[in-house]
């Protein structure tokens, strides 16, 4: 029985983990949820790599830096749906704000202009950031969008409900932009 | 308020009597209007919907915007309903999948052409753009993204202006013109150069022709023109006085 159940995956990117704090908000929906699903991936699992084979993933956050790129393809690679989960994946959002600065500006703003002690970039020990933030499906293809920032609990719940029993759900006014 | 009584303020007003009523067909319902009422007027007459972004009841029509599109049988091209007026036995169909599909690509658009971060704007959740994503279905955007960067103009005492969140709908330009009669806002430059600027392009706050009557502001569909001290989606705009100014002033004219 257990080993029907469809494997979920959830992977945090350039964004605030605020998405995957509203998928906790699911309450006792969550006890419904855990008894369908087995959770193998993401910062809310204790597993170092990505699994070989997995039904659906919800990535949240925007492609910011390489190694997003590398980790995004991987488990789209892996993944048999991927979900953009929330405004920065489906749009870059408060992550792209930095777009329409250079990034050598960002850099110095942040990490000299705004430090006291010791200012310098960091260059070792840290994925590089890429020009521009931007949305999971510039870079990949996306099987459903579920925008809003963040999702509300009812709309993750039921995309996810709805993507187990094989059907690809119209979200109509239960998420937008920045919800 | 109906928009039914709405005319283009530009228009000449024909004595009551001498215009000519037309039969045509919005989605196959037949329907009849004044020759000088627009297909946009004619359909809210007749409980028929169409998405609008930079009409507003009162406010001369613009046809900025496009969302408003509607397909005429045997004609070439998509038309916007708010300028276009309706000819005898015309066809119209407001919801056509080729007009779906272009309405999505052009508020696609518009979402890429400036930073339209609604997680952090003051109008997130009283926005008509916002509000026509979630009625248009629209989840996600096909196009790239353009990022420009653009300023903010908090030179202004009680408002702000972010070019961020501007649609370009030139309501600011319409009310300020036709409405409080300052002709502050204008427009200058061309196609994504295009800008909202006041007086000559100064700052807004150094304006000398500026009222600061703020109707810019209530009638911004987005966070580009806001009061200051409004954080995240507390910018509610008020529009009840604008059909009621309107109002006032076409018993002026009779």
């Amino acid at each position: 029985m257990a080993a029907l159940r469809p494997r979920i995956a959830t992977v945090w990117l350039d964004g605030c983990s605020g998405c995957h704090m509203s998928l906790l908000d699911g309450d006792e929906r969550l006890m419904e949820l855990a008894e369908k699903i087995d959770l193998v991936y993401g910062p809310l699992v204790d597993t170092p790599d990505f699994p070989e084979e997995v039904e659906i993933t919800l990535v949240e956050g925007g492609v910011s830096t390489d190694d997003d790129i590398r980790k995004l393809r991987l488990l789209r690679k892996r993944s048999n749906i991927l979900v953009s989960f929330g405004d920065c994946a489906v749009t870059a959002n408060v992550p792209g704000m930095r777009n329409e600065f250079r990034l050598g500006e960002v850099l110095q703003r942040a990490y000299l202009e705004n430090v006291s002690w010791r200012p310098s970039i960091p260059v070792a020990g840290v994925p590089v950031l890429k020009p521009h933030v931007r949305p999971l499906h510039e870079y990949v293809e996306v099987d459903a969008f579920l925008p809003g920032c963040p999702p509300p609990a009812m709309a993750i719940w039921y995309m996810l409900s709805e993507l187990i029993e094989g059907r690809l759900p119209e979200l109509g006014n239960r998420t937008r932009f920045g919800a | 308020m109906t928009s039914g009584t709405v005319l283009p303020r530009k228009r000449r007003v024909r004595p009551v009597g001498s215009h000519r009523i037309l039969t045509f067909k919005i989605n196959n319902r037949d329907v009849s209007s004044r020759e000088d009422e627009s297909i946009l007027a004619v359909a809210r007459q007749n409980n028929i919907y169409i998405p609008t972004l930079c009409h507003l009841d009162g406010l001369s029509e613009h046809g900025a915007c496009r969302l408003c599109i509607v397909e005429i049988k045997n004609a070439p091209k998509l038309v916007p309903a708010c300028i276009t007026f309706p000819q005898e036995g015309m066809e119209v169909s407001t919801c056509s999948e080729r007009v779906i599909d272009y309405r999505k690509k052009l508020l696609e658009m518009l979402f890429t052409e400036r930073n339209h971060v609604c997680a952090v704007c003051v109008s997130n959740g009283h926005c008509e753009l916002q509000d026509l994503a979630i009625q248009l279905n629209i989840t996600h955007v096909r196009y790239e993204y353009l990022y420009p960067r653009l300023a903010l103009d908090g030179s202004h005492p009680r408002f702000i202006m972010d070019h961020n969140r501007c649609v370009l709908c030139l309501r600011c330009v319409r009310v300020c013109d036709e409405i409080e009669g300052a002709h502050t806002w204008d427009v200058m430059n061309r196609g994504l150069d295009t800008r909202v600027i006041t007086d000559l392009n100064i700052p807004w706050g150094s304006s000398e022709t500026c009222t600061s009557c703020g109707k810019c502001v209530q009638v911004c569909p987005t966070g580009a023109l806001s009061e200051k001290g409004k954080s995240v989606a507390e910018m509610v705009k008020r529009r009840q006085f604008l059909p009621y100014l309107q109002k006032m002033r076409r018993w002026e004219e009779e």
